[in-house]
């Protein structure tokens, strides 16, 4: 069976707890952490490959826990064209994927580090962030 | 040292104009010092290209056969204003849609508003013209539904009443949720800041006596030329004091301008939504400022770390209108991507586009140097800090 790709998103208040310990434990399910970042008190972020007989039960348990859980089946992409490098999305952006250049303040997108959290769709000004299928 | 406009107006006539971006005066400031730089220098350009509500255009549709007076106008589903004349209607950046949900599944979308409609009429898009009317023995008809472009119609000027404003806040959020402002997404506890001016690029924080920006002046407006009509509204300048009584960069100012919107780019003019908020729209401005004395060199000359924004509160001080903020930060600690409030540091962004404000200063020093461009002596002054002008509020 293929593995499933997930990513996990945890707010401040439970990026210290050992969740990825309790889903390998009591759920069984072989884990891959493709991509992390997640830092004490602070927001965090987890792309994951999980495969098992309990899958469910442990997205279950996620959420249980607070964590928000999206399957990973989209790719984010910028519309170089509509983007007029304003910035809006790169204080508000979990992973950093869209980030200002300095000095030159010109803002740039990568998409290796989009964890498809589809904020950025949300607030950009001028809409030219998309999701790809 | 003094120069006339007539002196730096002859001399880009034949060429031989110096003309540089605001960016890179303030550096030839610093390397040369300013007494050379004021002597060396003619002519300073400056750029913004930021959401700017309150802007709009006058529209004269042009009659039908038989005639209507339009009592009520919608472009593109977007309520124009027709109270003005029979075929005259004024597009508002910030209307929206009657059936738009608003905020009615929060935080709303707000994807097409005015700005919208006026950012496609620019890029020749056909825009649908309904409107309905009374009827009257002069104009009998009562009902339109149509097609417009812009080269249809007759007039179409763009009129802002208030843009470029000098400076303004760097919105924080306090509070203990995320909160959706003009100022875009502020997320809760101090989780970012967002800021709204392009620094030392900036018109109006490079001439904060309103010295040599004023009524007439030509300035670079969509794409297009414009020219300054006024001071905008709440245009209240001043210059902002550190506790100690320091110099923090002058804010509070802003200017009404008006331009022919057939000669502007979509590029310059863009329809923009901030969720939660509403629709509004980003205007590129980018004015010329002549070097006429050392004085005038000196605000020219002001960097991102002489120019401070206030720290306000979104959650709480702002929509409650209490006065104050969380202390000032300088444009250079904002573009550096980090600043420090209330002893946290806090990650910064930036609405107004640095980039775009850059290219807008080129453009205008290119048009400068071609001789395109000549520069205006203001018909009139605008008030300056000196005219002490206060924010009146409102009862109720």
């Amino acid at each position: 069976m293929a593995p499933k790709k997930i990513v996990l998103r945890f707010g401040p208040d439970i990026s210290d707890k050992p969740i990825i310990y309790r889903l390998v434990k009591d759920y069984d399910l072989v884990v891959n952490i493709v991509k992390a970042n997640v830092n004490p008190q602070k927001e965090g972020t987890m792309v994951l490959e999980i495969t098992g007989g309990q899958v469910e039960g442990g997205m279950n348990y996620l959420r249980d826990q607070g964590v928000q859980v999206q399957a990973l089946t989209q790719d984010i992409a910028r519309d170089e064209e509509k983007c007029i490098m304003c910035g809006a999305c790169t204080a508000i952006c979990p992973t950093g994927a869209l980030y200002m250049e300095r000095p030159s303040m010109e803002v740039r997108f990568d998409g290796d580090n989009c964890v498809v959290c589809h904020l950025c769709l949300k607030i950009c000004p001028v809409k030219a962030m998309e999701v790809r299928i | 040292m003094e120069k006339s406009y007539a002196e730096i107006n002859a001399k880009i006539k034949s060429g031989k104009a110096v003309v540089l971006t605001a960016d890179d005066f303030v550096s030839l400031a610093e390397e040369k010092g300013l007494a050379a730089a004021a002597r060396q220098v003619d002519v300073v350009t400056t750029g913004t290209f930021a959401p700017m509500c309150s802007s709009g255009a006058f529209l004269n549709l042009g009659h039908t056969a038989p005639r209507m007076r339009m009592q009520k106008v919608w472009l593109n589903g977007v309520p124009a204003y027709a109270g003005i004349a029979a075929v005259d209607v004024y597009i508002g950046a910030t209307e929206v849609p009657e059936d738009d949900p608003l905020n009615t599944n929060y935080p709303g979308e707000f994807r097409y508003g005015g700005g919208h409609v006026i950012e496609d009429l620019v890029a020749r898009r056909p825009v649908r013209l309904e409107a309905v009317s009374y009827g009257t023995d002069c104009y009998p008809r009562k009902e339109l539904d149509t097609t417009i472009t812009l080269d249809d119609i007759n007039e179409a000027f763009l009129f802002n009443p208030r843009n470029a404003y000098q400076n303004y806040n760097c919105a924080v959020n306090l509070g203990s949720r995320t909160i959706y402002t003009y100022m875009g997404m502020l997320k809760p506890n101090l989780g970012n800041a967002h800021y709204s001016t392009s620094g030392q690029l900036s018109p109006l924080l490079k001439d904060p006596h309103f010295k040599t920006i004023g009524i007439g002046t030509r300035i670079f407006l969509g794409g297009g030329v414009g020219y300054v009509a006024w001071h905008g509204t709440q245009h209240f300048p001043s210059i902002q004091k550190s506790p100690d009584g320091r110099d923090l960069g002058p804010a509070g100012g802003t200017l009404a301008v008006i331009g022919d919107l057939k000669q502007m780019s979509p590029k310059w003019l863009k329809g923009v939504s901030f969720a939660g908020y509403g629709a509004s729209f980003a205007v590129g401005i980018g004015i010329p400022i002549p070097i006429l004395n050392e004085e005038i060199a000196l605000y020219a000359a002001a960097a991102d770390r002489d120019l401070y924004a206030p720290v306000v509160d979104y959650s709480e001080a702002y929509p409650s209108r209490t006065p104050g903020n969380l202390g000032y930060v300088s444009y250079a600690e904002l573009k550096s991507g980090k600043i420090t409030v209330n002893g946290r540091e806090v990650p910064t962004a930036p609405l107004s586009s640095y980039p775009k404000a850059r290219e807008i200063a080129g453009i205008l020093k290119q048009w400068v140097t071609e001789g395109k461009f000549l520069l205006t002596e203001p018909v009139q002054l605008l008030p300056s800090p000196a005219d002490g002008i206060a924010a009146k509020a409102l009862k109720g």
